[in-house]
């Protein structure tokens, strides 16, 4: 039995990674994805800096807004096209078809999400850095972003999951996500801007206990919730 | 290897399939036809377990459907008229991912024998993105048998192809059905499927109309057979 | 076709005379406050659909779960039915609210917790009702409005602490004898008995409108039913 149950466990794992994997090396190679995502990052960087004029003094309280705007655009991009090609080649019924659980297309997908919006991040940040003449390397922001992410991807896998089966598909993702990832966003804004301005501890912290609320609560659903959006 | 008993699957209000009733015997090779909008693949796409049934009974490969998806899954295969395939990646790749989520032993061995009955050995490190419409079918029927499954399910396998590409594919399914396996076939070409099948069903409104073996209507009379069958069910 | 129940016409008269008490309490019976003057009347309606627009959020979410665990399409009428009067008592809210604070905040808007969280309600349910509309399927359109209520049931009162951790301006008038924040103010019996009567007869109508909305998605069905018999 207990033998049984480590081998099912042990499939689980596999099939995740599997996913994800295969997402990551044809992502590696065709690039569609990634490179779409990063120059509408550097776009929205850019419309950012002429509406709202990034001069020094308004830079430490704005930076931390611009930089989760930008993620937030940037991430639906490549959350509907990660999902349209498992939609549309019928790879989606390929990989229900497997014997696994469906939670684990889930989670391989979420990583692979996951790993594309850490990926736009580690690029706009150092540009970021770099126009802007200040040093956004900092553990504690980097600490933000990983978890603002995490919570980002968790609730935008299950919704392209739905959103990419509408007629709509292409405005749909944006509109049923951003009502529900808003308190990312605030948090995540608000502790990266703490962060940015070296505000104490325990004025960042509660934002971070919120980040992490949000992402156990929301992994949990999705987790719960999966089956009902991909099965007919 | 599949028995159908009284299954009804709605959409919503609309009923498409309306108390069914179907049976497979171990190694037999059944052409499902009808016209459009039966149910051919609503039908498919319950036996495959990716569609709940609203009612009824549905027994694949000694398993329950919907409760022993997991166990029904393992042993079946399908090929449908998308190619299930990921573009980006190459034909082994494909196969190694597909294989990782079956959780299969021994697996570059059984991929090089997959890609060796296909006739893609010498394809097989070129990207999906870059093969012909029937390379793709024939990769996609590698998909399907990469776990030597009991069952194989092919839901319009010619669709798109030109008459070299479904000759070939052809002798693809010749293959596969002759190990023994159960298939269960849908095609609008009743020639092809004439040549392949070993039992014919109709269905029509939802239902099992007609089922007929070569003998009962004589070679090459499949398309007068499904004819009567239709004008029959036109007169009720 | 069934004619309307006697006891759902009983009620639509029981409603209608109960909307006019509550309106002859609000604005005639009631003293006038003695800082805020007449506008603080408007406060009593505001209070009471912001309640009904609650009730019908928390019915959504509940019969959202339902549905997922009966795949019963009942359930599916019960939840739409909820959403769309949710939708339309928050809207009557936030506008109420807004002609309250115009005078008593010099504003018209602010971004308080408890407004910002109702507007937030309307943007998920409008973004519902977009997801609905592009499914066409009803079972899928049915699972994935569940999940998505579910999602926003969830989600909402994230939204609503973590705005509450910016600093608030919203009055607390129940609950809060001090009433220390600007326009809050302490209620005289009669200004009680108009509010819990407005409260009251806010439940009936929400009552109402429900039985009736879910008994107008029920001959929909009826009539959708009837054409597929035609057409076969």
């Amino acid at each position: 039995m207990i033998e049984n149950k480590e081998k099912r466990s042990g499939n689980y794992i596999r099939a995740i990674g599997a996913v994800a994997w295969k997402d990551l090396a044809a992502e590696l190679r065709s690039k569609e994805l990634l490179s779409a995502m990063l120059v509408f990052a550097l776009l929205v960087i850019f419309i950012f800096n002429f509406s709202l004029e990034l001069d020094a003094k308004t830079r430490t309280s704005v930076t931390s807004g611009v930089l989760w705007a930008t993620f937030a655009f940037a991430g639906t991009l490549g959350l509907n096209r990660s999902m349209a090609i498992e939609k549309d080649r019928g790879c989606l019924d390929g990989l229900l078809l497997a014997p696994v659980d469906r939670s684990a297309i889930y989670f391989g997908k979420a990583i692979s999400n996951l790993a594309f919006m850490l990926i736009v991040e580690a690029v706009v940040l150092p540009v970021y850095s770099i126009l802007y003449n200040t040093n956004l390397f900092q553990p504690g922001l980097l600490l933000v972003i990983l978890l603002g992410s995490i919570g980002y991807t968790a609730v935008g896998t299950l919704l392209s999951a739905m959103s990419v089966q509408t007629r709509t598909r292409d405005v749909m993702l944006p509109i049923l996500l951003f009502p529900i990832i808003l308190p990312v966003i605030i948090a995540a804004v608000r502790a990266s801007g703490g962060y940015l301005q070296n505000l104490p501890f325990d004025q960042i912290l509660p934002w971070l206990n919120l980040l992490i609320v949000y992402d156990v609560i929301f992994t949990a659903i999705a987790f719960m919730v999966f089956d009902y959006v991909v099965e007919e | 290897m599949i028995k159908v008993h009284k299954l009804v699957k709605r959409f919503g209000l609309k009923t498409v399939l309306k108390g069914m009733d179907f049976s497979v015997d171990d190694g037999e090779f059944v052409a499902l036809i009808g016209p459009n909008g039966a149910g051919k693949t609503t039908f498919l796409r319950i036996l495959a377990s990716l569609a709940r049934p609203s009612m009824g009974s549905v027994n694949v490969a000694g398993f329950n459907l919907p409760k022993e998806a997991a166990d029904v899954r393992r042993r079946l295969g399908v090929v449908s008229h998308q190619p299930l395939l990921y573009a980006d990646l190459t034909a082994t790749e494909n196969l190694k991912f597909y294989g990782g989520m079956y959780n299969l032993p021994n697996l570059s061995t059984r991929i090089d024998e997959v890609l060796e009955m296909i006739g893609l050995t010498k394809r097989r490190n070129d990207l999906v993105r870059t093969y012909s419409r029937g390379m793709q079918q024939r990769l996609a029927i590698g998909r399907a048998v990469l776990h030597d499954p009991n069952v194989i399910l092919f839901d319009e396998p010619y669709t798109g192809l030109d008459q070299d590409a479904s000759a070939m594919l052809d002798d693809v399914l010749r293959t596969v059905a002759a190990r023994g396996r159960t298939v269960v076939m849908t095609s609008h070409d009743l020639a092809r499927t004439e040549d392949l099948a070993t039992r014919f069903d109709v269905l029509s409104r939802g239902k099992i109309a007609a089922s007929a073996t070569k003998q009962d209507f004589g070679s090459g009379n499949l398309l007068t057979f499904y004819k009567n069958v239709l004008e029959e069910g036109k007169k009720q | 076709m069934k004619a309307k129940p006697t006891a759902l016409k009983t009620l639509d008269i029981v409603s209608l005379i109960l909307l006019a008490i509550a309106t002859y309490l609000a604005l005639v019976f009631a003293p006038t406050e003695r800082v805020m003057g007449d506008v603080q009347r408007v406060f009593y309606f505001h209070v009471a659909t912001a309640w009904v627009g609650l009730l019908g959020f928390v019915v959504a979410g509940v019969s959202g779960i339902i549905y997922l665990k009966t795949q019963d399409l009942k359930w599916d009428l019960v939840e739409q039915a909820a959403v769309e009067i949710s939708l339309v008592f928050f809207f009557i809210t936030i506008v109420l609210g807004s002609i309250w604070a115009r005078p008593i905040w010099n504003t018209w808007w602010t971004w308080d917790p408890r407004l910002t969280s109702a507007s937030i309600v309307e943007l998920i349910y409008l973004a519902y009702l977009m997801l609905r509309q592009g499914i066409e399927d009803p079972d899928r359109r049915a699972r994935f409005g569940a999940v998505y209520t579910l999602v926003g049931a969830i989600s909402v009162p994230i939204t609503f602490i973590s705005i509450r951790l910016f600093r608030t301006i919203h009055p607390v008038v129940i609950g809060n004898e001090s009433a220390a924040a600007d326009g809050g103010f302490a209620m005289t019996g009669d200004m009680k008995t108009a509010f819990f009567f407005a409260l009251f007869a806010f439940t009936v109508i929400f009552i109402d409108l429900f039985w009736n909305r879910i008994r107008l998605g029920q001959l929909q069905q009826k009539v959708e039913q009837l054409k597929l018999k035609v057409m076969e």
